[in-house]
Parts: C-alpha cells; structure tokens; sequence
C-alpha cells in the first residue's frame, strides 16, 4: 500500500518535472509566441482525433449498408435549401453522410500517411547512417541511388512503384493490398530525403571526440550508431518527417484520386474526391467540395507546423 | 571545360543504364510476356516456341543487351491493354502533352518574374502582402485539387447560373456576363493537324481549352519563380551597385529593370529549366483532371491495369528527359560562372 503511494507520487513527479522542462524549453517558447503555430496545433490536433476515433465519434455508420437509406442520397449540406441536420455536410449517391464518410475518410488518409513516413524515414535513416558511418564504395552507391531518386519527381516515382506492385499481385487481390501498395509507393519514393539529411550530419558527428572516445572503449559500431550519433542527427530528421507526413497525405490523395490508390469501397479523402468528382457537373458540388476542404485544412496545417519545426530547431535563422 | 563535360556525359549514360536496367527487371519479371500476348490456354508447345523467338531462353545480360538495342530504337514492345506498338501510342499523345507543358512553363515564367518584380519593389504594399498570401495557398494546394476548384468556378458555376452575381442585394453580373467566362473542362477542343502533329495552338477553341489544364499545372512553378525572384530582388535592391545606380541619377526604371533584374535571372533560368521535368511529371494529374489526351493521361491508364509495355517506356523517356534536362541546366551553370566548374571537377573526383 505504502509502496503502491510512493510510486504514484513518484511518477506524478516525473511528470511534473518533464512538463516543467517542457515550459521552460526554446520550443516551447517559441511555440507560444507563434499564434499562427498554435491554431494550426489545435486544427491539426481535432482533425487527426476526430478522423483516428471515427468509429466513436462520426454521427453515422457509413459503410455499414444497413444503415444507409438510398431515400436519403443527394441531400445538400444543413444550411442549403433542402438540407437535413441529421447530415450537417450532406449526403453523397448512396445516402451516406458526407461528414462520417470524410472523418472515415481521413482516417485511412492520415494512417497511410504516418505509415508511408515511418517506412521512409526508418529507410533513411537505415542507409544513411549507415552510408555516413562506413563509407567508401558503400557510402558512394548509396548516395548515387539517391541522387538518381530525387531527380526524378517523388509522385512519379511513387505511380511507378504503385504500378509495378499492382502487377506484381494476383488481379483479385489488389483491393485488399490497395493501402498496403500505397504505403510502399510513397515511402519508397520519399527515403533520399533523410538518407541525405542523416548522412551529412552523421559525417559531422563521427568526428567528434565522443564518438572517438565510444570508439576507444570498445563499443560496437551498431551501438555507436544507434546510441550515440543517432539522437543528435533526429532533429532535422523531425523536421522533415512532418513536412514529410503533408507530403505524403497529399500524394495518398493523389493516387487515391487518379484511381490508382485506395478503392470506394474504403475510400480516403482522395477516392472520396475522385467518386465525388462525377457529381461536380450535376450541381452536388458538396460531395466532392467537402472531402477537398478537408484535405486543404488538414496539409495546410500540418506543413504550417513543420514550418514551425524547422524554425524553432535552426538557431541560425532565429 | 571539356573533362567536365566528358564527366557529366557518363554521368548521364550511367544513369540512364540504371533507369533502362529497372525497365528491363519490370518488363521481363513482372508478369508472364507468354501468357499475356498467348492468353491462358495456350499449350505448351506454343508456349516453348514462342519463349525461344522471343529469346526468353538466352541469359539474362543478352537478354538486356537486346532491350536496350530494341530501347535505343525506339521499340518499347505492345500495349497489353490497346494491343497496338507502344512507340505509336506515345508519338500519338506527345504533341498534347507537350503543348500542356508549354503553355503552363510560359504562364509561370511570364506572371512568376512580373509577380515576383512587383513584390520584390513593393514589399510594404497590401497588394503584395495579399499575392504573398495567396501564393502561399498556391504552394500548398494538391494540383488535382486546384484543378477541380477551376472547374466548379469556370465550367459549372456558370453554366448553371440562374440568377446572377449579387453583392450586398446589388446585381453584379447578369447570367450572360457569366456566361462568358464560361470556359471547356475536358479535352483538347478542335486541333490542326500539322503532319503528324495534333496542334492545338491553331484554333481559338484549342486555346480555350488549354486556359483550365494550363493554369492548373502552372500554378505550382508560378509560386515558386515568383518567390523566388521576389527574394533575388530583395538581394540585389540591397547591394551597392544599386545603391551607385541610383546615385547616379538613373531613372528607377533603369535600375530596377536594367541592373536589379537581370541580375537575378540566373538563378530563375536555372530553377525554371529544372522544373520542365516536374511539369512533365505533374502533367500526369492535370492531364487525368481534365481528361486531356497526352502521355499522362496514357500512363495512368498504364498503371491502373498493370499495362507493363507503357508503364516501362513511360519510366525510360521520363528518366532521359530529366537526364537531358539535368545536364543542359549544369552544362549552361558551368558556362555561366567559371568558379562551379573548378569545384564540380574537383568533387567528381574526389
């Protein structure tokens, strides 16, 4: 009982403390003093919840077809002439509600997204570290490869690798691999970035004295690596991982909206555009308007707060 | 000049031996070449003998060796999915692609660098505050997305207008004043043929129907060339050549046009001529968004039914564009200022 207290007295301490530095940290600081910064905070902070707890929060069950009501297709947004409030942004075809099918939507945007930068960046970081740390032929061919990668534009090279592994699998099967390919589309096409940003600054952090001195008493290469250099070569690798995760919303949307991505029978905010996109012409211009909104505001905000990032953690422009 | 000329050529070759070893590991791997031009029921005979015509039996260097001889002809095999030569297919849809491209790099670099003039000497004023504003949105927009808000406010806004534009309860616009900003959203309109070119650029329809697809895949490198400018002329407005320019007595138009901008173009031709490629690769949304027949729109489709024959050909004349591209832009750099050409030489070495 006493031992139980002490330690959530302890933990509570802990946490008091790290919040406390939290506050008293430069980026705390300047995350306070930037307005801008903090709205885009909030928005990105209701979206991604509101997209993540879907299941719990949307008004309706879109893709459950038994509580559908085709009676209810087309019904324009609360405010317009004919709306409902039961479906605040509409209806789409089906009579889904436009707002549960867009925080769905969102939420397979937004988890392909995060999944298609971690596989970039732990890709990165793999061959780059190891690139800066080895060197020699090894550190050549990587850098090469990279090199040849980013001259050519990612979204291009992403609809590359999405066709070849839509090839690659059995014609049945694509449905259900659909977010799978897209995660390795986008992250095999965006990994130079970070193999760069973590090879030039481990290539300045191998010379330094405590990597030496780490060396001296026999600690193995990995750990040197994993240990020592990594964690001060992962602020500009923070930086890029979320103006990454824009970039990679942005291009799920894309392929999903040039037909090559997730499929309508589980759409993110690029599929729901696209099916939303055949109604523009007959006036239901809130189908594909709202998922597009959607999208805008939440690359809008996460690219404002990668902007933050990059400022607050470079002293030099400060 | 030339060791570094030299240099960048086998630069270029050795990518392109890449690129081409890629296509050759999609075209002969992904998928059975038998199966698809046989259908499944073929025998097995069938099958062996046309393995050995094909030389699907040699090994696997040859077999490169051939694909890039066949590559370097031109000879990209056939479409699974049109059944009919790849090399024809492209030449059909490239004049289209090609004149997307153009019209969209003119647009960037025409309201880029008056854009980017304009704000660079007006810093202050509101009107520069607000197109800093909006190209900030510009930047941040997806270009399928920029595409489709054009349609709804040029292609449908007004075809279903039936009350006009109000401001305030006042009549702005009456519904045949919308009309005329009514502008085609899909396809190239009428075109001339110029032998076995589809022009477009003849005919005011044509015209037409490049103003919505040529905006939409301009408006990405319009930002970027008018930031970029706008920051090269703060640069240079600061320096003291300008400062004696003026004290010169020279008129302020004088100054800014003939000593402030030239001097930043450098870096815009070299940014402009490097986002040719990107234009080419973004053409591939707009073309899809606007149902415009160019090789985009032909490589989409190649990716959503696995069309390996186009999808390869497609990889290998992106790569040599950007190749092209990459070593004119370094090859002009170089040229331009002496010092890059001492210190690439001497990295490429090292």
């Amino acid at each position: 009982m006493n031992a139980d207290r002490l330690r959530d007295r302890l933990a509570g301490a802990g946490l008091g403390r790290r919040w406390a530095r939290l506050r008293a940290s430069d980026l705390y600081y300047s995350f306070r003093r930037s307005p801008t910064t903090m709205a885009a905070a909030v928005v990105t902070f209701v979206l991604v919840v509101g997209a993540v707890f879907a299941p719990l929060l949307a008004p309706h069950t879109p893709f459950v077809p038994a509580s559908i009501d085709i009676n209810d297709a087309f019904k324009p947004p609360a405010w317009a002439e004919g709306g409902d409030w039961r479906f605040v942004f509409g209806t789409d075809n089906q009579g889904r509600d436009m707002l549960s099918t867009i925080m769905y939507g969102g939420r397979l945007s937004i988890i392909v997204g995060f999944a298609a930068v971690a596989l970039a960046m732990s890709l990165g970081i793999l061959l780059g570290l190891s690139a800066g740390y080895v060197g020699g032929w090894y550190e050549s061919a990587v850098m090469r490869v990279a090199d040849v990668q980013l001259t050519i534009p990612g979204i291009l090279l992403a609809l590359l690798i999405d066709g070849v592994v839509r090839a690659i699998l059995p014609p049945n099967s694509k449905e259900d691999y659909a977010s799978l390919v897209l995660v390795v589309a986008i992250g095999l096409a965006s990994w130079p970035q970070y193999a760069r940003v973590v090879r030039s600054a481990a290539l300045v952090e191998k010379s330094k004295d405590y990597v030496a001195a780490a060396r001296v008493i026999g600690v193995p290469s990995l750990t040197i690596m994993l240990r020592h250099i990594l964690p001060n070569v992962m602020g500009p690798v923070l930086v890029i991982a979320t103006l990454g995760l824009a970039l990679a919303i942005i291009a799920e949307a894309t392929l999903s909206f040039l037909g090559v991505g997730l499929p309508p029978t589980s759409p993110s905010l690029g599929t729901l555009i696209r099916v939303g996109n055949d109604f523009l012409f007959s006036g239901e211009w809130w189908i594909t308007l709202f998922p597009a909104l959607a999208l805008i505001i939440l690359s809008l905000a996460v690219n404002l707060l990668g902007d933050w990032l990059r400022d607050a953690l470079n002293p030099k422009l400060r | 000049m030339f060791a570094y000329l030299v240099n960048r050529l086998l630069q270029a070759i050795g990518v392109m031996l890449v690129v081409a070893l890629f296509a050759f590991i999609i075209s002969n791997y992904v998928g059975d070449p038998i199966n698809n031009m046989l259908g499944q029921d073929a025998t097995h005979e069938d099958r062996a003998r046309l393995r050995q015509e094909l030389g699907l039996d040699d090994p696997a260097p040859v077999q490169f060796g051939r694909f890039v001889g066949e590559a370097l002809r031109g000879n990209f095999g056939i479409s699974y999915q049109m059944k009919r030569p790849v090399s024809h297919l492209i030449i059909e849809r490239l004049p289209a692609t090609l004149e997307l491209v153009f019209v969209a790099a003119i647009i960037a670099l025409v309201l880029g660098i008056t854009g980017g003039v304009f704000t660079g000497l007006r810093r202050n004023a509101v009107s520069s505050r607000a197109i800093m504003t909006i190209s900030l949105v510009g930047v941040s927009l997806p270009t399928f997305v920029i595409g489709i808000l054009l349609i709804y406010g040029f292609a449908v806004l007004p075809k279903s207008c039936v009350h006009g534009v109000h401001l305030f309860g006042t009549l702005l616009f009456d519904c045949a004043d919308v009309a005329m900003i009514s502008l085609p959203s899909f396809g190239r309109g009428e075109t001339v043929d110029i032998g076995a070119w589809q022009s477009g650029l003849f005919t005011a329809e044509g015209w037409r129907h490049l103003i919505l697809p040529g905006v939409t895949l301009s408006l990405f490198n319009l930002t970027l060339i008018l930031r970029l400018v706008r920051s090269e002329m703060l640069e240079v407005l600061r320096t003291d050549y300008i400062k004696f320019a003026r004290a010169r007595g020279l008129t302020d138009r004088a100054v800014h046009f003939g000593h402030a901008l030239k001097n930043t173009l450098v870096p815009v031709i070299t940014v402009a001529g490097i986002q040719i490629g990107s234009l080419i690769a973004f053409s591939t949304i707009t073309e899809t968004v606007f149902q415009w027949p160019g090789m985009g729109l032909l490589f989409i489709q190649s990716v959503q039914f696995a069309d390996v024959p186009i999808m390869t050909a497609y990889l290998v004349m992106a790569a040599l564009i950007f190749v092209v591209i990459n070593f004119t832009v370094d090859v002009l750099y170089a040229t331009i200022d002496p010092r890059l050409r001492a210190d690439r030489v001497a990295a490429g070495r090292a």
